[in-house]
């Protein structure tokens, strides 16, 4: 057996097992074990291994009713799983406990398909729902907020025109803007994973574009991504491994360098296309 | 250096023109009140002329400019509540009846605010617990609670006798300077109040947010029920304290009290430029509204027309008002 490159004898004793193991652990940022959900009847997820590195950029690949959705809200504490483990940096995680509020207190955050953001209220509302800046009796820190967004809008939005400014309706934006923003919100909540969901559907080419960028941000700070997608031709180049799902399992997991973005396609078609899910 | 100055004005008047640009609704409201007033000062100048009918305007108007102001909360959450004038009897009853049993105006003013938060809390939580659109529920409450006013009270009004003498009576009832009437007093701190609490406090940041995107607040870790239950709680305790100003400044309770303040109501809150799809609202807009609104009968039967024609140009300026803040809202694109 190899462990980080060094050959273990098969006598180790079971103390350093367990030391070498929970050194593993630190190291992932999520490790997902043996997860099972079912609803009612349905199992939507079959046994599921899944983890996620510092410093990464996973792409969950996957049709519809793969499983990749029910995934990401067991780790975001969106709902607990039928059966499994769930470790963040190494510590075990309480799912009876587990919540969106304490996912994003271990700094996990989610940026949904519809963004989560009120269209008709003011950016920096936006930016700072459900974590206001708050003095003694609960009266909004504004001038702290809108500064704040304002330095977030020009460092990692990029706005430079005068016609937005924090005050301005997030309805004002295209789409992906909205989507830079609700990104721009978890960066700035010190999230150490950010989980995007369909990042790109409905976007124009442009808009594709800058959320990759924005993506290529996420890495740069040191942090991590979780991306779901069902087309991997946009978020090929910023990823660094990919996981394919399909009807509740992993059927299979590649770095970047080692398939390219047909093989990855042909790959979803060929797995689709098999009765029974398997390697 | 007279160059300088020149400058130094210009820059004052762009600003002044970019403040104008971004409260140019709520500037239209104060215009087109004033408008109304003047209309009114040249079909009855003997009316407004005076000072008397200001005077006069100030202490009937809070009553539904209080309600008023937590409508718009309610509707800014994206609820609507039609149970607000009987919570103000039904709450009344319980200050008169308190009053008449134990002579402690005091004990009487906590029973009214508890009724009301109560009734409040039974709404709210009907609402949120078991789904019921907020229509029914309060359309149901209003039935409920008025009738149960109305078989506790057997038709009779209650006097509140020596209530003159009391604290609270000075307080909620007096003049201040001798002039002012106490209700438009805290007419103008409860408004203040509530839009510190709707633009600047976290509480009023969820209820924008649940009335604009309620699984957005939600996915981000908002209360969404406690939050709608609190403002229909909040909606209850004004209800509740417009009824004992109303009673306070006639020395009296009576069954139908509040009966015709639904319409007004609604249509303060409305022609002040709250939407009714919840997401925004204007409580200066409630506030200007309240007066243009309460003024409106006064003006009417000054000018010599009958009573009848009250609906009539209430409905004209309601649907006027509503749909030129519908419209520029499309313009903004939202």
């Amino acid at each position: 057996m190899t462990v980080m490159g060094v050959v273990l004898h098969p006598n180790i004793s079971l103390g350093w097992q367990w030391r070498i193991r929970k050194m593993e652990q630190r190291d992932k940022l999520v490790l997902m074990k043996d997860i099972y959900k079912y609803f009612g009847n349905v199992c939507a997820l079959n046994g599921v291994n899944f983890e996620v590195h510092k410093n990464e950029i996973v792409g969950l690949i996957g049709d519809n009713g793969a499983g990749k959705s029910t995934l990401i809200k067991i780790l975001t504490g969106v709902f607990p799983p039928s059966k499994g483990e769930l470790y963040i940096r190494g510590k075990k995680i309480d799912l009876n406990r587990y919540s969106v509020r304490e996912a994003h207190r271990l700094g996990i955050e989610t940026v949904y398909q519809e963004q989560a953001l009120g269209l008709k209220q003011a950016l920096w509302r936006n930016v700072f729902l459900g974590r206001e800046p708050i003095g003694p009796l609960g009266f909004i820190n504004v001038r702290k907020a809108y500064a704040e967004t304002e330095q977030l809008m020009r460092d990692f939005l990029g706005f430079t025109s005068k016609a937005v400014s924090p005050n301005s309706r997030v309805g004002i934006l295209s789409g992906g803007e909205r989507q830079g923003v609700a990104i721009a919100r978890a960066v700035y909540f010190k999230a150490d994973l950010i989980v995007l969901d369909e990042p790109t559907r409905a976007l124009s080419v442009k808009e594709v574009k800058k959320v990759l960028q924005f993506i290529e941000q996420v890495k740069e700070a040191g942090k991590s991504c979780v991306y779901i997608s069902h087309t991997i031709s946009n978020i090929y180049s910023v990823s660094d491994r990919f996981v394919l799902m399909d009807r509740g399992h992993i059927v299979g997991e590649y770095n970047r360098h080692e398939v390219s973005e047909s093989d990855l396609t042909d790959l979803l078609i060929h797995h689709s296309q098999k009765a029974v899910p398997h390697d | 250096m007279r160059q300088r100055n020149s400058s130094k004005d210009l820059e004052m008047h762009v600003h002044g023109y970019m403040l104008l640009r971004r409260y140019y609704r709520q500037v239209g409201l104060l215009l087109i009140s004033v408008l109304v007033i003047a209309i009114f000062m040249i079909t009855s100048p003997q009316v407004f002329l005076s000072s008397r009918i200001y005077f006069t305007f100030m202490s009937t108007v809070p009553f539904v400019g209080i309600m008023a102001l937590g409508l718009t909360l309610v509707l800014v959450s994206g609820e609507i509540d039609m149970s607000f004038p009987a919570v103000m009897a039904f709450s009344g009853y319980v200050f008169a009846t308190i009053y008449e049993l134990t002579g402690s105006a005091m004990l009487g003013f906590v029973g009214l605010l508890t009724t009301g938060a109560t009734i409040g809390l039974c709404n709210g939580l009907l609402i949120t617990k078991i789904g019921i659109p907020s229509i029914i529920v309060t359309l149901g409450m209003q039935f409920l609670i008025r009738g149960a006013t109305h078989i506790l009270a057997k038709g009779y009004q209650k006097v509140l006798r020596g209530i003159e003498g009391h604290i609270l009576y000075t307080i909620f009832a007096g003049k201040v300077g001798g002039m002012i009437p106490a209700q438009a007093v805290w007419f103008v701190l409860l408004a203040i109040l509530m839009w510190f609490l709707l633009f600047r406090h976290r509480f009023g940041n969820h209820v924008l947010f649940v009335g604009d995107n309620k699984s957005a607040a939600h996915m981000l870790g908002v209360n969404v029920d406690k939050t709608k239950i609190l403002v229909f709680v909040l909606m209850g305790i004004l209800a509740a304290f417009a009824g004992f100003l109303d009673s306070l400044r006639m020395r009296t309770w009576w069954p139908t009290m509040g009966e015709g303040y639904m319409m007004t109501t609604f249509a303060t809150v409305f022609v002040g430029g709250t939407s009714m799809f919840g997401g925004e609202g204007t409580i200066f807009g409630t506030f200007v509204g309240a007066f243009l609104i309460g003024s409106l009968e006064a003006g009417i039967v000054a000018a010599g027309l009958t009573g009848f024609w009250t609906q009539f140009i209430y409905g004209i300026i309601i649907l006027i008002a509503v749909a030129l803040h519908t419209l520029i809202r499309k313009r903004e694109g939202v």
